[in-house]
């Protein structure tokens, strides 16, 4: 494996794949924070350069993170199929990233190949890939899921109504939920960040969800947000959960940093679908984000795209509804301003697509990061424009219990008229039968939340 | 904007009363109102500026504390490297040094954080009913300063330097939209390097329209009071 070049009048030695990997990827501030970053713009090119090379099987020849050593890299190794990788072992990453950029590679030969990489070859390709390779190479799958309803058809933009309330009240929560319906969203999931993390207020939310679906009919799929404990104790005392939610890291010790591990996530994925009333076979919803696993110090070393890709070879053990990676959230010792934002969005909305999963985003900024309002308006557009399954809706981006800023019911409703998208099928129907929607445009009738009020 | 019936508008005040959150405003075609824009850029306007402002230097000085710095240098290298905000500069490690008594029972400690706001909309109000508690609870307190970018954990760079009994740092918090004004009082007994997090204590949310500062002065004297009596902080500390 050639881990050398010389470019320029000038020799760049990289010691290992890990250092390859870390320095092959785009200006990243919790690269830098982990001390692993380039350290020049031409040190990052001829990393990516030197990477573009090697080949995949030289890649699954030398784990950054050996599967004795840790659970999620074991799920990775029996995750690939061996059939496809066999055809496309001898592939250069650079082959790799011009075959799934050739014309001819339509969604099912996309979705093939994915099937016989591990995730750090998904992270090599998107670490020689351009904003608008990513784009464009994202926007071949259709990763179609369904729970009590489909989503991810090509053309459909949905959006997860997130009604939170500060203290879980459920008065403030409906009102938001209202408002949401009345802008078109929630076909993707109604789902509700709990500040209470008990079962008993996590089946009241719960219950107050299901109960505005069966009132007007709602084709959709309720969930909580609360740790996969809490859920598991919800569910067992009844609550009507459609989706079971959890976030994960990379690594094992990273998930182990969110107390769960792959034999609760196989408990749990049993208890889901023993549970009746949905038409499934998705019944998860996984979120991720880069840089939590430099957060709770389990990164081994390894640069954060990679281990956001690892999360995504996890999350296809399960064959999830939906998976959301919340890409501003963590803060700017992660990434620092919007345009580390706008790469690391397009980056894992297109590292999730070739791990076959049905990708959404939560495009969001903290406070404290160089990012504002208008950033998040540009990224929702890329990611429209590259087949996101879904995005997050907020009342007016501004989450009232989280204290971080996303995008609102109005710009998934803006988005979608813009680009000529539409609601999920089943949703865009209900839509209307309410009157909220008319070939694909909000009507007179939408925006006013006080239509749900019974 | 689009024009609803007045029992609509009626139903909708009441919905949006039940909430914090930003509904019932209305649009024109799929975009929101003007206003309603406007006001969402101005509430993250005042947390960005927070983020960047400075605390006054006579404000400082009607508190009568001197300003110490961190490693971070600027406020850019603050957020982009934690681990900076916890150190002092071998200056302000040295200032310490020559200005405050040395093991004191009770050390206070200022710093603007992630909100020079919440800095300067609090601490009139804080510190001095901190400071009336300690008394009432007959404790002694050491040479109060100010630490310019600072982090929690740079509690325990200035516990090994000063060795107090108990230290309590008053910093501005990660500033949200609602306000961008609200300050965090962590405690800790005996800080020191390797102290864990779950070894302190905190009062968050101390601003106008959460935990009241003149409450939360008091408040804080009572925690440290227990904290030397028990010997310890944290998970652990018995309230």
């Amino acid at each position: 494996m050639n881990l050398k070049c010389q470019v320029r009048g000038r020799v760049f030695q990289f010691r290992d794949l890990r250092e390859l990997m870390a320095k092959a990827n785009e200006v990243k501030s919790g690269d830098q924070l982990a001390g692993i970053a380039a350290e020049d713009a031409a040190e990052r090119i001829a990393a990516k350069m030197v990477l573009s090379e090697l080949t995949l099987s030289d890649i699954r020849e030398h784990p950054l993170l050996p599967p004795e050593q840790d659970e999620i890299s074991r799920l990775i190794e029996e995750g690939v199929d061996e059939e496809v990788y066999g055809e496309i072992r001898n592939w250069s990453v650079a082959g790799l990233r011009e075959k799934l950029l050739e014309s001819s590679c339509d969604a099912a030969e996309f979705s093939r190949i994915g099937r016989g990489l591990t995730s750090e070859m998904i992270a090599a390709a998107a670490k020689v890939m351009s904003n608008l390779d990513l784009i464009q190479a994202g926007g071949k799958a259709e990763v179609i899921t369904r729970c009590n309803t489909s989503i991810g058809q090509r053309g459909v933009l949905a959006g997860r109504a997130q009604p939170n309330h500060p203290s879980d009240d459920l008065a403030g929560i409906r009102a938001s939920l209202y408002e949401a319906l009345s802008y078109g969203i929630g076909d993707a999931v109604i789902g509700i960040n709990p500040v209470i993390d008990t079962a008993d207020s996590v089946k009241n939310v719960l219950s107050l969800t299901k109960e505005v679906m069966e009132r007007w009919d709602i084709p959709t799929q309720n969930c909580v947000l609360a740790h996969i404990t809490t859920q598991i104790r919800a569910i067992h005392q009844g609550a009507p959960a459609d989706l079971i939610f959890q976030s994960l890291a990379g690594t094992e010790a990273g998930n182990k940093a969110f107390g769960i591990d792959a034999a609760l996530l196989d408990e749990a994925d049993a208890l889901a679908r023993s549970q009746k009333g949905r038409t499934g076979p998705n019944y998860w919803y996984f979120e991720t984000g880069q840089g939590s696993e430099l957060s709770s110090e389990s990164h081994y070393g390894i640069d954060q795209v990679t281990l956001e890709s690892r999360c995504y070879g996890l999350a296809r053990r399960y064959n999830p509804f939906m998976v959301n990676t919340v890409v501003g959230f963590i803060g700017p010792e992660y990434l620092y301003d919007s345009k580390q934002v706008i790469r690391a969005g397009l980056e894992d909305h297109f590292m999730g697509k070739l791990h076959g999963l049905p990708m959404g985003v939560d495009v969001c900024y903290t406070n404290h990061m160089q990012a504002d309002q208008n950033d998040m308006d540009n990224l929702a557009v890329l990611l429209a424009a590259a087949g996101v399954n879904f995005i997050i809706g907020v009342p007016m981006a501004d989450d009232c219990m989280l204290n971080y800023q996303s995008t609102s019911y109005h710009d998934i409703a803006t988005v979608r008229e813009t680009l000529g998208l539409r609601p999920a099928p089943e949703f865009e129907r209900w839509l209307e039968r309410m009157e909220l929607m008319q070939d694909g445009k909000l009507t007179k009738r939408a925006g006013n939340p006080a239509l749900f009020v019974y | 904007m689009e024009a609803f019936s007045d029992e609509a508008a009626k139903l909708t005040a009441e919905l949006a009363g039940s909430t914090p959150a930003r509904i019932g405003v209305g649009r024109c075609g799929t975009r929101p109102l003007t206003r309603t824009a406007l006001q969402l850029r101005m509430d993250h306007a005042a947390a960005v500026d927070s983020v960047y402002g400075v605390v006054a230097p006579e404000l400082l000085k009607e508190m009568g504390l001197f300003t110490v710095e961190t490693l971070s240098g600027s406020k850019e290298r603050y957020l982009r490297r934690p681990d900076l905000g916890r150190r002092l500069t071998d200056e302000g490690a040295a200032l310490i040094r020559e200005k405050c008594i040395m093991k004191p029972q009770v050390q206070v400690v200022v710093s603007d954080g992630l909100s020079a706001a919440a800095t300067c909309a609090n601490i009139r109000d804080v510190y001095p009913a901190l400071l009336d508690s300690l008394a009432a609870y007959g404790l002694q307190t050491g040479t109060p300063f100010f630490v310019k970018n600072g982090r929690v954990a740079c509690m325990d760079h200035i516990g090994e330097i000063l060795q107090p009994d108990v230290l309590v740092m008053l910093i501005g918090e990660r500033p949200g939209l609602v306000t961008a004004q609200s300050m965090s009082a962590y405690m800790g007994y005996r800080p020191r390097f390797g102290t864990l997090e779950s070894d302190r204590n905190v009062i968050s949310n101390i601003h106008a329209r959460g935990t009241q500062p003149v409450e939360a002065g008091a408040h804080i004297g009572t925690m440290l009071a227990a904290m030397l009596e028990q010997k310890r902080s944290g998970t652990s500390l018995v309230l």
